[in-house]
């Protein structure tokens, strides 16, 4: 497994891989879902920039390398699911869309505008591949559980991928999911929680107590792992390990992500939940990630 | 003596004898008949699938259960895990009849029902027990806002049959109709009536159940059969009540009503088990507003507060749900 070749076969494309055999890396999907949100983000001027580049190593593994997918048929029985739980994180699932060619890049400039079919919190109605209404967060795992039970009752081998973040925990209907999950064995479950210690009003382990979490998680009956979520080879791993993984019981793959990855002036700023960027700093994230994926280019 | 220290005479009507039924003795009446129309429906349609949060006993769901065991989903006392559960599998093309108490899907999973299942217009049943008025137990189980609640929420159908008969019209009416609705249930022995009226249910009709030239009483629910009891007593004092039934409160039938409640010169009085606040006596009283219709208006609710503990023909009689109760208010506002 490698972060700079994907692994599949071409035949792999009419299984649902549509990027099988690609010569474009992990590597570089993830810096350019990054740039798309910088782009995103820069028209609304602020927003959820900082979750968008925390998390785009996780959704580059999980549209280039994990998910079924046909984009030009979103609606495709075959497909894995992908819920987004966190609606509010719209904004990097559109840049992972558009990089997986699900949404066209012309519309990056819509990003939150009227009449748009990317507003600032995902909902099903208005997005092609956005699978559902998230936002009023600590829904997605229970849909996805009645996801998971469908998919068993219509016999597809279809996984449900479900993203949820480490503040949404506090949600009780969360742990109403994981309970149910477990009970009903659902081993075409893996939940995604992006662990990156901010929401609202600050710190999210000042506000609620959560860790140890993989140990609740695994308490809770789940197949458990815990990751370094900006380390592209070990998402690839535990993604891998999670469908493979010969346990009657739904998967967890806990990612350990940073604020506002690969911007440093963007990763250091306090309370970044809704990052307030000044209008000549867009091109200086820009250029700076761009810098960095050249100097580190293979 | 304090009330606590007080031993009940033998006599005195007791909250658990109420449990099973909301029958008068005598009555007739016809067992479970949201279960059973439900087994009855899932033979042709394979796509139904029962989801309860530990009330399958109490909502006739277990009837299916045990017909379908394959096809019923125990999700535990998780009223959100419920619903949400429910949307999924929605999305997955079932058709999910999901039961709880109407307190537990109003007050606690509101945010499911209008997020995961009404914002994207899924394919979902919610039929829920124990509507209004319709246990001793306090306001604890008794969902005397529910329709308040639930009339707010867009794309949501409201349904709330009167009787067995009407029920099991029902039952099979919103499986049919594409989207989500909320039922009020009676359940365990219910009240037989409407068949004698030679009625049939249809989904989004309100229609009239018998006639009269001094009062029309708009009614809902088992506010209906106790309008057609008390109906049966003014007419004993040469008072004609006319009884129009709204079994669908949302989208409410404001034609069928509105025609009714302009022919001059009648009381007009909506009859629900409901609190006056916000239910179908308000959503009446608004369609004649704006459609210039004035008649002399009067609402027989339950009041807008938390209602009391203990026997439900007490209570019924107290909040003025009662056939006799109805009649009494009746007379004195003519």
């Amino acid at each position: 497994m490698s972060s700079t070749k994907q692994v599949l076969s071409p035949e792999a494309r009419n299984g649902g891989f549509p990027h099988a055999g690609s010569n474009v890396s992990l590597r570089e999907r993830a810096y350019r879902i990054r740039r798309h949100a910088l782009r995103m983000g820069e028209v609304q001027g602020q927003g959820y920039i900082a979750q968008a580049l925390g998390i785009a190593d996780v959704l580059a593994v999980s549209y280039f390398h994990a998910l079924r997918y046909r984009p030009d048929d979103v609606h495709w029985e075959g497909r894995d699911r992908f819920l987004l739980s966190i609606g509010h994180y719209a904004i990097a699932l559109y840049a992972a869309l558009i990089e997986a060619g699900i949404l066209p890049e012309s519309e990056i400039e819509s990003y939150g505008a009227d009449e748009s079919r990317l507003p600032m919190s995902g909902m099903a109605a208005y997005t092609p591949g956005m699978e559902i209404t998230g936002g009023s967060l600590g829904h997605g795992v229970g849909i996805a559980v009645g996801m998971a039970l469908g998919l068993k009752r219509k016999k597809s081998d279809a996984f449900v991928y479900t993203l949820f973040s480490d503040g949404e925990l506090n949600e009780g209907s969360i742990w109403e999911g994981v309970m149910g999950a477990a009970h009903w064995q659902l081993d075409n479950l893996i939940g995604i929680v992006d662990v990156n210690d901010q929401q609202a009003d600050g710190p999210s382990s000042a506000m609620s107590s959560r860790e140890p979490l993989h140990e609740r998680f695994r308490a809770f009956g789940w197949h458990t792992q815990r990751v370094d979520g900006n380390d592209i080879d070990a998402v690839v791993a535990a993604f891998d390990a999670a469908r493979a993984a010969k346990v009657a019981a739904p998967r967890i793959v806990i990612c350990d992500t940073q604020m506002a990855k690969g911007v440093h002036f963007l990763e250091t700023r306090e309370r970044n939940h809704f990052l307030r960027v000044e209008a000549e700093e867009w091109q200086q994230a820009i250029d700076l990630l761009d810098a960095n994926f050249s100097a580190k280019a293979p | 003596m304090s009330t606590a220290q007080t031993r009940a005479p033998k006599t005195r009507l007791t909250t658990s004898a109420m449990i099973a039924s909301i029958a008068a003795p005598g009555q007739r009446t016809a067992p479970a008949p949201f279960g059973n129309a439900l087994v009855e429906l899932a033979k042709m349609r394979p796509e139904i699938v029962g989801l309860t949060a530990d009330l399958a006993k109490y909502t006739d769901l277990h009837i299916f259960a045990k017909a379908y065991p394959e096809r019923f989903y125990q999700m535990g006392m998780a009223e959100q895990l419920l619903m949400s559960a429910a949307a999924g599998l929605a999305r997955e093309g079932a058709l999910p009849f999901v039961t709880t108490y109407a307190v537990f899907a109003a007050r606690r999973a509101y945010d499911f029902i209008c997020m995961a299942i009404a914002e994207e217009r899924l394919n979902v049943k919610i039929v829920c027990a124990l509507p209004g008025l319709t246990s001793g137990y306090g306001p604890s189980h008794q969902a005397t806002e529910d329709i308040a609640i639930f009339r707010g929420m867009p794309n949501l159908t409201i349904v709330d049959p009167a009787d067995a008969h009407e029920i099991a019209q029902a039952t099979p009416a919103i499986a049919a109709h594409d989207g989500p609705v909320y039922m009020r249930l009676l359940r365990g022995n219910v009240p037989l009536i409407l068949d004698e009226y030679g009625y049939t249910f249809e989904l989004g009709k309100a229609k009239t159940i018998r006639t009269g030239n001094d009062v029309l009483v708009i009614s809902t629910g088992l506010a209906t059969m106790r309008a057609l009891q008390a109906a049966e007593m003014l007419e004993a004092d040469r008072i004609g009540v006319e009884v129009l039934h709204a079994a669908t409160i949302k989208p409410l039938d404001l034609e069928t009503i509105l025609a009714a409640a302009g022919k001059g010169g009648r009381l007009v009085v909506v009859a629900e088990n409901h609190t006056v606040v916000g239910g179908l006596g308000e959503a009446v009283a608004a369609g004649m507003l704006r459609a210039g219709i004035a008649p002399r208006f009067r609402q027989i609710g339950l009041p807008d507060e938390f209602l009391a503990a203990g026997a439900l023909p007490t209570l019924h009689d107290r909040y003025g749900i009662s056939a006799e109760a109805m009649a009494r208010q009746i007379r004195a506002w003519l």
